[in-house]
């Protein structure tokens, strides 16, 4: 469906270059969902963005890599071919539903915009394409909502104005983007439910992006863990849980507190330290100085990501399952 | 209710009601009711949870028993003392017994400020200490939040998110407080540094015998810390008792939706939990409903639902719930 291969995309900061993904790679295939797991700054938006070619240049650029879809290259594609894949193949949402709509611009007007310009339907059926959307992700009487402004509805409902707006034009692929970060986990539940049967309805594929490695354990296929710009592991969705072995990974899961396990007295295990700085990274492994596993070679050289298994890959020197720890990593950071 | 534990904060009764006017004459036309009736204790050296979604009054509550608002009814009782009856000088005394974390490290540290003189600011306010003293006290004080006293001269924008966090707790505890309100204290962390920021209050409660109330979103970690866990809809305490006992065997509708939209890092217990999916939004609070603040989204709600609110009651031990439903369910008749 979409292949990504070797992607860079650089921001040319006022202190230095700024490489936010560094040799990204992946296949997304038909009716899959995959998540891609990783915290702020890791490149995960910044991979999507690259993908839809949103990335502004300058500051930005994509340096290397290319991004097939249907059997051609989107990063040779012209901005007339762009205009046609985004939004019409390939769509996106936002996490914040409240700046990515327009306030002055009524509900129904932008999702007919996306509409008229991607589908052969004008004026009336335009509009009853949209409301039939609205209808879809369940926004109440949207023959009226369907006139209201952004700011008239809630959160959740803006959240699925934005979804209704994004699959109005049957896009082949859907990237989300920290969807449901900005909504309390009621509405979390409701937005996640009405992907997950619009999925089968309208036969997508889907990459959900977020930090929350709660969301993606009932939503994706396979997940792809990102840090520093890279891409550290890869697996089934299943396998990531049970059997991680990136010791980042590793260090996600632990420091997590469950809601559904009685918690003990003890005391939470976090990863030490913080992400580093992507202005100066290290030349080795990007994770070395959190590691708890790290050894002499971590620190020159940084690990591609290879297959252990069939399914599952880990950019690592170690092995988790038998190496050694130490309670901090071989050099922290003053 | 914990038997021979002295409550530190007594809340009885509050309201907290935020006028709206309108026209030219500013006249009140009504009112946002963020705190519509709560009362409860905290025992001295516990940690109660406050979770809810966002306009729930989880922070206003938290304020308000701070004095931050002046309440428009009810009484709080701080150490004994009716806090409304405290003249201007004995509640800034008071002041340095209660402190607040604030969720936004950015936003909560004066940017023009260097963090000595951000810590140091409250021992200047209460007159406490001359100069050298006042110096070793934020070294020390910096230590014990887990910050290099070297940075002392340095500015925010030069920390990361979570060393920003500790400079905000060293600041709450530089005048020696008893009573901590920590409101949504992780929220704006990275994941793999919100462990960190828990163990170290919990590390501070252990050893400077403090008393907490957590206000937060995240269920999860709210299982971790705390002893207790009040549940707010609406501006109101809909359930509240011992966590396990919350988190185990949840009696109110809207505490048992709200445990089960949390997502668990488990692809196996995903995909059998079964999920309570709330319908529509929180109800505005200007205009909540009539009778159960809850019984629009309510999936269990019966006709006294609409007549009258039901009071939160003890209906197991020390678990006491505000519902029609549980009640009759439990005791057998309302």
């Amino acid at each position: 469906m979409l292949e990504v291969r070797d992607l860079v995309t650089q921001f040319n900061t006022e202190d230095g270059i700024v490489t936010a993904v560094n040799g990204v790679s992946y296949l997304l295939h038909d009716g899959e969902t995959v998540g891609i797991v990783g915290e702020s700054g890791c490149g995960k938006s910044v991979h999507a963005l690259s993908i839809m070619r949103l990335i502004p240049i300058p500051p930005g650029e994509i340096v290397a890599g290319k991004i097939f879809y249907q059997e051609r290259d989107l990063l040779q594609a012209t901005e007339d071919e762009m205009r046609q894949v985004r939004g019409g193949e390939i769509a996106m949402i936002f996490q914040d539903p409240m700046t990515s709509l327009n306030p002055v611009m009524s509900i129904g007007r932008q999702i007919t915009e996306a509409i008229e310009l991607h589908l052969e339907l004008k004026g009336k059926a335009a509009m009853k394409r949209a409301i039939e959307m609205l209808e879809l992700v369940g926004i109440p009487e949207p023959e009226q909502r369907v006139k209201s402004y952004p700011h008239e509805f809630s959160g959740g409902m803006r959240q699925r104005a934005m979804i209704a707006m994004a699959l109005s034009t049957e896009p082949k692929i859907l990237i989300a983007d920290e969807p449901t970060t900005a909504l309390d986990v009621t509405i979390q539940a409701q937005i996640v439910d009405l992907v997950t049967r619009l999925r089968e309805t309208l036969e997508m594929s889907i990459v959900w992006i977020t930090h929350d490695l709660g969301v993606v354990a009932g939503l994706v296929d396979r997940v792809q863990v990102m840090y520093a710009g890279f891409v550290v592991e890869r697996t089934s969705v299943n396998e990531i849980y049970a059997d991680p072995r990136h010791p980042y990974t590793l260090g996600l899961l632990r420091s997590l507190p469950r809601v559904d396990k009685r918690q003990t007295d003890k005391r939470l295990d976090p990863i030490p330290g913080r992400p580093p700085d992507l202005l100066g990274l290290p030349p080795g492994c990007p994770f070395v100085s959190r590691c708890r596993f790290a050894i002499e070679r971590c620190l020159e050289e940084n690990p591609t990501l290879e297959p252990i298994t069939d399914e599952h890959e880990i950019a690592c020197w170690v092995d988790v399952t038998t190496a050694s720890t130490h309670e901090e990593g071989i050099i922290l950071e003053s | 209710m914990k038997n021979g534990r002295t409550a530190i904060v007594r809340v009885e009764g509050i309201r907290k009601h935020f006028p709206i006017r309108s026209g030219i004459l500013r006249k009140e036309v009504g009112a946002v009711k963020a705190v519509d009736g709560v009362s409860f204790e905290i025992y001295e050296g516990e940690t109660l949870g406050l979770v809810g979604e966002s306009g729930c009054g989880k922070s206003t509550l938290g304020r308000t028993i701070l004095q931050l608002h002046r309440p428009t009814e009810g009484v709080i009782y701080f150490e004994g003392h009716d806090l409304s009856s405290l003249s201007g000088d004995e509640m800034r005394r008071m002041r340095a017994r209660m402190q607040i974390i604030f969720q936004d490290p950015y936003s909560s540290l004066n940017p023009r400020m260097t963090v000595e003189a951000i810590v140091s600011e409250p021992l200047i306010v209460h007159g406490v200490a001359n100069d050298d003293e006042r110096r070793s006290r934020v070294f020390e004080l910096l230590e014990r939040v887990g910050l290099n006293p070297q940075f002392a001269n340095r500015f925010p924008h030069e920390f990361s998110g979570g060393q920003r966090q500790r400079i905000g707790v060293a600041r709450a505890l530089a005048l020696n407080p008893s009573f901590i309100v920590a409101d949504e204290p992780i929220s704006a962390l990275d994941v793999s540094i919100q462990a960190q920021v828990v163990n170290l209050l919990e590390d501070l409660q252990d050893n400077l015998e403090l008393t907490y109330l957590f206000i937060a979103h995240d269920l999860s970690m709210v299982r971790h810390i705390c002893d207790r866990v009040a549940v707010m809809y609406l501006g109101k305490i809909v359930e509240i008792g011992p966590v396990e006992e919350i988190y185990s065997n949840p009696k109110h509708p809207y505490t048992q939706a709200l445990l089960s939209a949390v997502p668990v890092p488990d692809p196996s217990v995903e995909a059998q939990r079964q999920r309570v999916i709330l319908e529509g939004d929180v109800p505005n609070p200007a205009n909540p409903p009539v009778g159960c603040n809850f019984n629009t989204r309510c999936p269990v709600a019966f006709e006294p639902c609409f007549k009258e609110d039901p009071e939160l009651k003890e209906l197991l031990p020390l678990h006491h719930v505000s519902c029609y439903y549980a009640e009759k369910e439990l005791v057998g008749h309302i």
